[in-house]
């Protein structure tokens, strides 16, 4: 395991409440570089939250974020995107009217010399990401909003990945693919864990967790239980973590 | 925005896909086409003589430049019904400034007079649209209700600038915004003609140029040129129209007697373009380069679409909100320049009413109020269609009150083709 020298992330004693209600409460995780992390619990349990203190959509109550081991201030999405942090989210996060490549570079776009925005040059840029990730895509001029689940999919995942992120949180990115875009995203993800990018993964489908993580922390009612090595537990004692809470015997960290 | 092109693949293309153009585009230029045709049977052929194309041009740019701002309004989910109340207190600074502060320190009609007074009609506009903006962005209060309260507000602090007097006579540099004093003459109207054909064609070629490079489908070429044609003779066309509108035999008389000449017998000259045309042809320009080509049309569509997905890519939503409405007030005062330059006076019920036509023009013209779709080309020809249908009713002989039913009628109308066009084409709606 890689879980050796300076974590790429390390989120200290996290909490966040919203009207009294503790999303998140004192929940510390991390992750290292060419490192999948599992993020596991029931609805609610608050991994999503705990995720969007990382990517700048909320703004935690008390606890500290460490990029490299230097203390981070994340106060807005734009400072997530300036430690190259990059987010895949579970409603995608598209403007539904524009096109793929309108979405790609939004908040980025490429400019001519003159500053307008070069939608042939993003076009081509887009095309070109696009070939490598999901080579049957082919509407590149329509509005996003008519395409299909898994096309929908490819395009946040584009996003994500052309930018260079080092960090990479994906917020149940198989849940409206099918099986053969599901394999698809799960060789993306060892194709960026091999460049050493660290990935968050928030799943729910425990045979990926298995497959795809090198750790998993599992969280319940805003807190959490405990992280394992994916490794060193079966699938009854994760779930055993998710559903009851347990810490199992062996294999946590 | 994106209007629906055909596939890469190489199925036969029908001839309005090869024109690539906007099929809703093509439906509001059939219904003005049915308007003028109408009207003009009805009149006898005098609604189309380039006498009343003239007036229709100079009464619609009022309500069209706003409408330009409307659209960015409306598609990020904002409405701004203060635009009327909002001209009228930018036309009562401008009044004031022009014929009872300035002429104290410079005199009347001194070259100074206008600059100063269009600058601070445009800092009033600017500076109502940032507040308008502020409050809906940062403090996170409705644009319905801030915009409503300004409706109520803006027009009664002009009220109290004027102590509700008509301000005028207005400074006579100033009265060129307006229209009928203000035109440019045949010659320029068509070396400015030629200049915009020019521009028109150097603009499709270039995008034509820009696909090429990246190995892009692009349309046939027969196509591309047929739009070229189309664009040139539109530009062409109009210009010619008003080129042909003679200036009265009587006021040409009176300028040559106040130059001290005596006017040749059978002299003749043209109106040409309205400055005020001219000033709105540059603001539809500049809209649509900053709806297409910049970062902030971008966002604004992006923030339209959905504001999460625009918040979460770092775009500052609320700072997004404060510029749209600035560009808003902007709008306002310039349409306040041509109102009152127009009418000759500040009056206290300048632009009454202006926020629904604006409103009304910005939706006739296809701008969606969920957000997120809308043209700038599209709210201008939604004003153009209001006002030909006004003044063509108004040319018949339509009492005032069956005026209001039919244009009433005509927005629902249109916003509900709208939806059904949105629903066949397999749209959201």
């Amino acid at each position: 395991m890689s879980t050796r020298g300076t974590p790429l992330v390390e989120m200290r004693d996290i909490s966040i409440a919203f009207g009294g209600i503790k999303a998140v409460d004192h929940v510390t995780i991390d992750l290292y570089p060419g490192e999948v992390v599992g993020l596991l619990g029931h609805n609610g349990a608050g991994k999503s939250t705990l995720i969007k203190c990382l990517s700048g959509a909320y703004q935690m109550d008390s606890g500290a974020i460490y990029i490299n081991g230097e203390k981070a201030e994340i106060r807005n999405p734009r400072d997530a995107r300036a430690y190259n942090i990059e987010t895949i989210y579970q409603t995608l996060a598209l403007a539904d009217n524009l096109d793929a490549a309108s979405n790609l570079f939004l908040g980025r776009e490429l400019v001519t010399p003159f500053g307008f925005v070069d939608d042939a040059q993003m076009e081509a840029e887009t095309r070109k990401i696009m070939g490598r990730l999901n080579p049957n895509f082919r509407k590149f001029k329509e509005p996003v909003k008519a395409l299909s689940g898994g096309q929908r999919q490819s395009v946040a995942i584009a996003r994500a990945v052309y930018f260079n992120a080092r960090i990479l949180i994906m917020d149940e990115p198989t849940a409206a693919l099918g099986p053969h875009e599901t394999q698809m995203v799960a060789e993306l993800i060892e194709e960026l864990k091999a460049q050493g990018l660290g990935i968050f993964l928030i799943e729910h489908d425990i045979h990926n967790v298995m497959r795809l993580c090198d750790r998993a922390s599992v969280m319940k009612n805003g807190q959490l239980v405990g992280t394992v090595n994916v490794n060193e537990v079966t699938d009854e004692d994760i779930l055993g973590m998710i559903i009851l809470g347990k810490k199992p015997e062996g294999g946590t960290v | 925005m994106n209007t629906p092109t055909p596939q890469d693949g190489g199925q036969k293309r029908t001839l309005l896909q090869s024109l690539e153009l906007d099929t809703r585009l093509l439906g509001m230029i059939g219904a003005f086409v049915l308007i003028c045709l109408v009207f003009n049977v009805i009149t006898d052929g005098r609604f189309l003589t380039p006498r009343n194309i003239f007036n229709l041009s100079i009464q619609t740019v009022s309500v069209a430049i706003m409408a330009t701002g409307m659209v960015f309004v409306i598609v990020t989910r904002h409405i701004d019904l203060s635009v009327g109340a909002v001209l009228a207190i930018c036309s009562s600074v401008m009044g004031v400034m022009q014929v009872q502060l300035l002429p104290q320190f410079f005199g009347i009609g001194h070259p100074l007079v206008m600059p100063l007074t269009v600058i601070a009609g445009l800092l009033t506009g600017a500076a109502i649209g940032a507040l308008n903006g502020w409050l809906i962005g940062y403090q996170r209060i409705p644009a319905f209700i801030v915009t409503l309260g300004g409706l109520l507000i803006w027009r009664n602090v002009g009220w109290y600038l004027t102590d509700g007097q008509t301000v005028g006579p207005l400074d006579q540099t100033f009265m060129l915004f307006g229209g009928v004093e203000g035109t440019v003459g045949a010659a320029l109207s068509w070396a400015l003609a030629v200049f915009f054909s020019v521009l028109a064609v150097l603009g499709l070629w270039r995008a034509r140029q820009a696909k090429i490079r990246h190995e892009f489908p692009v349309k046939p070429l027969w196509a591309e040129g047929a739009l070229m044609a189309t664009a040139v003779a539109a530009i062409l066309g109009f210009v010619a129209i008003l080129n042909s509108y003679a200036i009265p035999v009587g006021r040409l008389k009176r300028e040559f007697d106040a130059r001290g000449e005596v006017m040749p017998e059978g002299y003749i000259d043209y109106f040409g373009l309205p400055i005020s045309v001219l000033m709105l042809v540059v603001i539809v320009v500049v809209m649509t380069l900053i709806a297409r080509k910049t970062r902030l049309g971008r966002y604004i569509f992006a923030a339209g679409g959905n504001p999460d997905a625009a918040e979460l890519s770092g775009i500052n939503t609320r700072m997004l909100t404060v510029k749209i409405f600035t560009l808003m007030g902007v709008l306002c005062a310039i349409s306040a320049m041509v109102a009152q330059a127009r009418l000759a006076n500040h009056t206290n019920d300048i632009g009454s009413l202006d926020e629904l036509r604006v409103i009304a023009a910005a939706v006739i013209g296809g701008t969606a109020l969920a957000g997120g779709i809308g043209t700038i080309y599209g709210a201008v020809l939604g004003a153009v269609i209001m006002q030909s249908l006004q003044s063509g009713m108004a040319m018949v002989g339509v009492d005032a009150p069956f005026q209001n039913i039919v244009v009433g009628g005509v927005l629902v109308l249109a916003v509900w083709i709208d939806i059904q066009y949105r629903k066949r084409t397999g749209e959201k709606v």
